[in-house]
C-alpha cells in the first residue's frame, strides 16, 4: 500500500514539474513557447507551382532544393520571425504531377510586398552598344534599346563578392563566372578588344567599361558610382541581390493566404477559452457521474493536457485553430479510457468482487477494448497526416494522433496507480458509495 | 436486450435518415468550399463604422460589371465584417474590391483575411480527400478482420468488418446530408476541414464499434467455455447492453467538449466542430443500434441459407 501511494505522489510530483515548465516557457523571448500557425499568429502564405516544364528528371530535385535555399535567403532578407519554406511534390492521378514551393511568412500581413519580394527577379545582363552608336559621339547610348545582348546574364554567374580599389578605397563588386560563363566571356573578350562593354541591372546600366584585352579567368568587376556611405550600401546590396540571383525554375503564385494579426489574436483567445471550459465541462460531469474515481480521473486527464502541451512545445508542433480543436476534441476521447475502466470495475463490483479486485480486474479487462478501440484512432491519424494536402489539416492529424498515445499513457499508468493508491476497504459504505456512480440497477 | 429486439424500428429510423440525406445530396449537392473549386475569400473589416449593406452591394455590381467577379457571394459578419467570396482575383483586382468595400476611401477597412486557391490545388485537395476517406475504410475493415481473426462462428470474422463498413457508410451519409441541407438554405461549405470532420467521425465510431464487438467476442468465448447454450441473438444483446452506459458516456464527454468548442471557439472551426457533433451522435447511435444488430439480422440469414 505504502509503495502505491509512493507511486502515486511521485506520479503527481512530476506532472506539476512538466505544468510548470509548460507554464514557465511561455515568455516573449522563450525559446521554448508555443508555436503558432498562420491562422494564429497572422502572416501570408504564398503557394508557387514551379515550371519543370524543359528540366531532365534527374536534376529536378536538385534545382528544387537549390530553389528552396534561394528563397530562404530571400525570405530571411525581410527579417521575418522563423519563415518556412518547403517544397511539396504534388500528384494528382491521371495526370502529370507538379512541385510546389510553400513559402509561410509569419507577422508579414502585406501581400502584395511578400509578394514582390519573394519572386522579385534580378537581372544581370553584358550588353554591347549598336554597332552605329557606338563611335557617335552626339548620342550616347543610354537605354536597353541602344544596345544588343551578349547571351552573358547573371544564371551564369557563380559568386559576387565585394571588393575595394587599392588606391582609391572605393568599393566595387567583384564577379566569378562559372564554366560556361568564363568560356563565352573569354571569347567576347577576346573577339571585341577595344569595344565598350555595358552591364546593366534590371535593365539600367551601371557601368560601361571599354575591353582592353582578352580576359580568361572568368572574372570581371563592376566599379565606379559608389560613392561615400550610400555608395558601400548600394554595393553591398548589389552584392546580396547578385548572389541571390535569378531563379533556378520559374515559379507561377498559385494560393495565397493572410490572415491579420487581430484575427490571429481572436482565434487564439477563442480557443483558450474553449479548451479551458471544455475541461471544465468534462471535469464537471466526471464527477458528478462517477465520485470518487470520476475525480481520479480529473487528475489524470490533467496529467494528460500537461504531458501533451509539453509535447507540444518540445516537438515542436506548429499550432493552427484546428490543431486546437483536435486537441479539444481529444480531451473528450482521452476520458473514454477512464470510462471504459469505470464501467468495467462497477460490473466487477456487482458480480460480488472485492473492491480492490475490481479495480485490478477492470482495468485488465478493458485493456483490449482501449488498445483495439486506440488503434484505429491512430490509423485514422496517420492516414490524415499522409494524405492531407493542407497543413491546416497536417496540424489537427499531428495533435489528434499524439493525444490518442498520450491517453492510453495517461489511462493505464496515471489513472491506474491513482486508483490503487487509495485503500480498498470493502466494509466502508463510504468509500463504496463514492466508487459506484449514476445509474445503478 | 430491447436493442437488439427492436432492431427494426431501429433501422427504420437510420434508413429514413440515410434516404433524406440522399434525397438532398442528389437535388441540392453540396456548397464546395474554394480550397475544393479555387477562388478567392476576402474579408474586410471596419475599423471606425461599417457602412449599409445595400451601399456594398451597390459597389460590387459596378465591380462586377467590369472585371465579372463569377458567381459571387457577399456575407455581413458581425458588427464590424464583411467578407466576399468570387473566382480567382488577381492583386489589381483585389485592389478594385477593396475600393468597393471602403466606397473610395471613404470608410477606413483592414484586410482581416485573404486566400486565393487556384484551381489545381483545388483538384489536388478533392483527390486526396476522397482516397484518404476510401484508404481509412478499408483499413478499418483490415484492421477488424485482423482483430476479431479467432472469432468465426457464428458469424465469420470478415462479416464485423463488413457490418463495421456499413455502419460507417451510415455516419458519414447522414452529416454530408445535413450539410447539403445546410448548405442550400444557409450557405453552409463543404471544406478540406469538412472531410477531417468526416474521417475523425469514422475514428470515432469505429471506437465504438470495436468496444462493442470487444464484448461480444469475449461473451461468445465464456458462453463457448461454460457451455451454456445461449443463442447469438442473446449474447449480442447482452454486450451492446453492458457496453450501453460506456458507449454514452464516452460520446457524452466529447460532444460536451465540442459544444464548448462551437458556441465559444474560434470561428475557423464553427463548421468543424458541428460537423463533429453531428457525426458523433449519429456514430454513437449506429454502434449501439445498427452495427451489433447488423451481425444478429446477418446470423439469421445463415440460418435460413
Amino acid at each position: 500500500m505504502f509503495k502505491r501511494r509512493f507511486w502515486a505522489i511521485i506520479l503527481i510530483l512530476i506532472a506539476v514539474l512538466i505544468g510548470y515548465f509548460v507554464y514557465s516557457t511561455n515568455g516573449v523571448d522563450s525559446s521554448k513557447k508555443f508555436k503558432l500557425g498562420l491562422d494564429l499568429n497572422g502572416g501570408v502564405e504564398l503557394i508557387y507551382k514551379a515550371d519543370t516544364t524543359g528540366i531532365a528528371a534527374a536534376d529536378i530535385s536538385g534545382k528544387m532544393n537549390s530553389l528552396k535555399d534561394l528563397i530562404e535567403k530571400r525570405v530571411n532578407l525581410f527579417g521575418v520571425s522563423e519563415p518556412i519554406v518547403q517544397i511539396e511534390k504534388v500528384g494528382i492521378i491521371g495526370e502529370e504531377g507538379y512541385q510546389q514551393l510553400i513559402v509561410d511568412l509569419p507577422g508579414q500581413t502585406d501581400i502584395d510586398s511578400a509578394k514582390a519580394q519573394v519572386g522579385k527577379t534580378y537581372v544581370l545582363e553584358f550588353r554591347f552598344p549598336k554597332k552605329e552608336l557606338e563611335n557617335s559621339t552626339s548620342t550616347l547610348p543610354v537605354t536597353a534599346n541602344d544596345f544588343e545582348a551578349t547571351g552573358l546574364t547573371g544564371a551564369l554567374l557563380q559568386k559576387a563578392t565585394l571588393e575595394f580599389n587599392q588606391t582609391t578605397g572605393e568599393p566595387n563588386v567583384a564577379l566569378q563566372f562559372n564554366k560556361e560563363g568564363a568560356d563565352l566571356f573569354a571569347k567576347i573578350t577576346r573577339e571585341n578588344v577595344g569595344r565598350p562593354l555595358a552591364i546593366f541591372l534590371d535593365g539600367n546600366m551601371m557601368s560601361m567599361p571599354v575591353i582592353r584585352e582578352e580576359i580568361s579567368g572568368g572574372q570581371a568587376s563592376i566599379s565606379g558610382g559608389f560613392l561615400g556611405s550610400e555608395g558601400l550600401k548600394e554595393a553591398k546590396d548589389l552584392v546580396s541581390n547578385l548572389n541571390l540571383g535569378a531563379l533556378p525554375i520559374p515559379i507561377e503564385l498559385i494560393s495565397t493566404q493572410s490572415v491579420g494579426a487581430s484575427l490571429g489574436q481572436e482565434a487564439v483567445d477563442a480557443s483558450v477559452r474553449a479548451g479551458l471550459w471544455a475541461f471544465i465541462v468534462i471535469a464537471i460531469f466526471l464527477v458528478l457521474w462517477y465520485r470518487l474515481p470520476g475525480f481520479l480521473a480529473v487528475i489524470s486527464l490533467s496529467i494528460y493536457v500537461a504531458i501533451n502541451l509539453a509535447l507540444f512545445k518540445l516537438i515542436p508542433v506548429t499550432l493552427t485553430a484546428a490543431g486546437i480543436a483536435g486537441f479539444i476534441l481529444s480531451l473528450g476521447m482521452a476520458v473514454d479510457a477512464n470510462i471504459l475502466i469505470f464501467e468495467r470495475m462497477k460490473e466487477e463490483m456487482a458480480r460480488g468482487r472485492e473492491l480492490g479486485d475490481a479495480v485490478k480486474e477492470g482495468f485488465a479487462r478493458a485493456w483490449l477494448s482501449i488498445r483495439d478501440s486506440n488503434t484505429s484512432s491512430i490509423i485514422t491519424a496517420i492516414i490524415l497526416y499522409a494524405f492531407s494536402s493542407t497543413p491546416v489539416v497536417k496540424g489537427f492529424a499531428l495533435v489528434f494522433g499524439l493525444g490518442v498515445l498520450v491517453s492510453m499513457f495517461t489511462a493505464i499508468t496515471a489513472s491506474r496507480t491513482l486508483l490503487l493508491a487509495i485503500k480498498h476497504d470493502h466494509a466502508n459504505k463510504v468509500l463504496r458509495f463514492l466508487f459506484n456512480s449514476g445509474a445503478n440497477k | 436486450m430491447w436493442i437488439i429486439k427492436n432492431r427494426k424500428i431501429f433501422y427504420s429510423l437510420s434508413i429514413i435518415l440515410i434516404l433524406v440525406s440522399i434525397v438532398s445530396l442528389f437535388t441540392w449537392g453540396l456548397e464546395l468550399g474554394i480550397d475544393f473549386k479555387g477562388g478567392s475569400v476576402i474579408e474586410i473589416r471596419y475599423t471606425e463604422i461599417k457602412p449599409e449593406v445595400d451601399l456594398i452591394k451597390k459597389n460590387l455590381m459596378a465591380v462586377d460589371q467590369s472585371i465579372s467577379l463569377g458567381n459571387y457571394t457577399l456575407q455581413s459578419i458581425g458588427e464590424t465584417d464583411y467578407s466576399i467570396e468570387s473566382r480567382l482575383v488577381s492583386d489589381q483586382e483585389r485592389q478594385q474590391i477593396e475600393n468597393a468595400f471602403s466606397n473610395n476611401g471613404e470608410f477606413k477597412t483592414e484586410l482581416k483575411k485573404v486566400n486565393s486557391i487556384g484551381p489545381l490545388i483545388g483538384k489536388e485537395a478533392a483527390q486526396k480527400a476522397f482516397i484518404s476517406v476510401i484508404l481509412v475504410l478499408l483499413c478499418i475493415v483490415l484492421f477488424i478482420a485482423l482483430v476479431f481473426r479467432k472469432v468465426s462462428k457464428p458469424v465469420s470474422s470478415w462479416k464485423y468488418g463488413l457490418m463495421a463498413l456499413v455502419a460507417l457508410a451510415h455516419d458519414v451519409i447522414i452529416p454530408t446530408g445535413v450539410f447539403s441541407i445546410l448548405g442550400h438554405f444557409k450557405g453552409y461549405e463543404v471544406d478540406t476541414l469538412f472531410v477531417t470532420a468526416l474521417l475523425v467521425i469514422l475514428g470515432f465510431s469505429i471506437h465504438d464499434t470495436i468496444v462493442v464487438y470487444d464484448r461480444i467476442r469475449e461473451n461468445l468465448h465464456h458462453s463457448h467455455k461454460d457451455n451454456d447454450k445461449k443463442t447469438f441473438e442473446t449474447i449480442v444483446g447482452e454486450s451492446v447492453h453492458q457496453t450501453f452506459i460506456r458507449s454514452i458516456n464516452t460520446s457524452l464527454s466529447t460532444i460536451l467538449a465540442l459544444v464548448v468548442l462551437y458556441f465559444i471557439g474560434p470561428e475557423a472551426t464553427k463548421h468543424f466542430s458541428l460537423a463533429l457533433i453531428i457525426g458523433i451522435a449519429v456514430g454513437t447511435y449506429s454502434s449501439i443500434f445498427i452495427a451489433s444488430a447488423l451481425l444478429v439480422t446477418i446470423e439469421k440469414c445463415q440460418k435460413r441459407g
